[in-house]
């Protein structure tokens, strides 16, 4: 098992690293960089708590080789914001209590964030189709959807 | 680390992919990956070689030619479902992406990979087999074409040669007054079909001339419901021909039972979503005269 060298930008850092072609993303994120802010639930693409964005677009990582992400623009959570510079989403996941234990909100900030710049004004119908791919077992949705209103709207007011 | 080993060959182009494909017995192929990876990480599936077609950009590509539509094997699901162009030629398959997957999942997984991994509960085999369309298949012998409706040998099985690869997807452009519609049942929504239904329907002048039906969840890979079709070719639409055409669905089918849902359950299904299919398909008709 030859090791492949491959070069992947996240949250704006450069890494070169070798890995094992069946290395997944999700564990090249975790182990070898070690930004575990990403979770892994079911770890064959059913939860969506390992999503990140690769090139902008929202993927799972569970279910992406670390080497296709040779050469790509990769975001994690920890890219999104910080404790002390908190983006709108994570800012209204906190104020309107869209999370209980923690473990799906990584995956449901970043799917948020790529429906809201594609749809700044997603309606709760909207919201709730673009997460109908992320399981969340505590909140029953409810508190999830409504930060997420909560922070398209703190976002739309900010771009005017 | 989930999957087994495997050796991994980044082909950059068409002509690479297609050598390590005839290099390599054991070689599976990799395009998005949305459904091997997690057979892998289940070791459901253990491959000797993945061959990596990200890189083929020029298998990514949506075109209107002549008189048919041409899809990229490696164009993403995301890319199809919100093409003006596959709205406009193909309108099933924009219908049928109202029930595919996860934005996550659509936004990796490729219209190719997903006709050559066949799951019986997928969505673009039926639109693939309703449509029309002929799949290209390429080996360093040549190039190969399959309709459709041989395409699907069975249970996660194509007409696919071990060093063959699908490069496009041509589906002749939908008439201009031909209605259609997709249908599915699915536990949640993004989840595989329980049962889902392709159709196409031709009546110029009120009564139906032509009639395609393909039904998905009802056995190991996408079936045309020649029985439905019979019965609703020569037609006048109304509500005692549309049932008729639904029960001769449902009779002509012997689905499986699983966790999720029982043959009988599945049955009733195909007779709702037949009906329903039908007559959304001859709502979107253009009638003459």
């Amino acid at each position: 098992m030859d090791s492949v060298k491959i070069t992947v930008t996240v949250n704006g850092r450069r890494h070169e690293r070798e890995v094992e072609p069946r290395r997944l993303l999700s564990d090249f994120i975790r182990e070898d960089l070690r930004l575990t802010g990403t979770h892994l639930g079911c770890e064959h693409g059913v939860c969506g708590s390992c999503t990140i964005l690769m090139n902008g677009q929202t993927t799972r990582s569970c279910l992406t080789f670390a080497v296709m992400a040779d050469g790509a623009e990769i975001t994690t959570i920890e890219g999104l914001g910080s404790i002390e510079n908190m983006h709108p989403l994570q800012a209204a996941f906190w104020e309107k209590h869209g999370l209980q234990c923690g473990f799906c909100t990584p995956g449901m900030l970043m799917t948020a964030l790529e429906l809201l710049r594609e749809n700044p004004s997603a309606n709760r119908e909207e919201i709730r189709e673009a997460l109908s791919g992320n399981l969340c077992r505590c909140t029953g949705y409810q508190t999830i959807v409504e930060s997420i209103e909560a922070a398209a709207e703190t976002m739309r007011g900010a771009d005017t | 680390m989930k999957p087994a080993p495997f050796d991994y060959v980044r082909a950059e182009n068409v002509g690479e992919a297609l050598s390590a494909l005839a290099a390599n017995a054991e070689a599976q192929v990799l395009a998005g990956g949305q459904s091997l990876i997690a057979m892998m990480n289940l070791r459901l599936a253990k491959p000797g070689c993945l061959i990596d077609i990200n890189r083929l950009s020029d298998l990514d590509y949506i075109r209107a030619e002549g008189d048919e539509l041409a899809l990229g094997a490696l164009t993403r699901h995301t890319a199809a479902a919100t093409s003006p162009v596959v709205a406009e030629f193909c309108p099933l398959m924009t219908a049928a992406y109202g029930f595919i997957a996860h934005r996550a999942v659509r936004n990796r997984g490729t219209v190719g990979g997903n006709l050559c991994h066949a799951d019986p509960s997928s969505e673009n085999p039926a639109v693939a087999i309703a449509s029309g369309a002929t799949l290209v298949l390429n080996s360093v012998d040549g190039e190969r074409r399959v309709a459709a409706e041989d395409f699907f040998l069975g249970l996660f099985e194509t007409a696919t040669g071990q060093n063959e690869l699908l490069t496009e997807i041509r589906i002749p452009k939908a008439p201009a007054n031909q209605g259609w519609s997709f249908q599915e049942t699915s536990t949640r929504k993004g989840d595989f079909a329980l049962v889902g239904i392709a159709a196409t329907l031709d009546c110029p002048d009120g009564a139906c001339t032509d009639a395609r039906i393909v039904a998905v969840g009802v056995g190991e890979r996408a079936v045309r419901l020649d029985a439905a079709e019979t019965a609703i070719t020569g037609a006048a639409i109304d509500d005692a021909s549309l049932a008729a055409a639904a029960q001769a669905a449902r009779d002509s089918v012997d689905p499986p039972s699983d966790f999720h849902a029982d043959s009988e359950f599945r049955r009733d299904l195909v007779f709702s979503l037949t009906k329903r299919a039908l007559s959304e398909a001859y709502g979107r008709c253009r009638k003459e005269g």
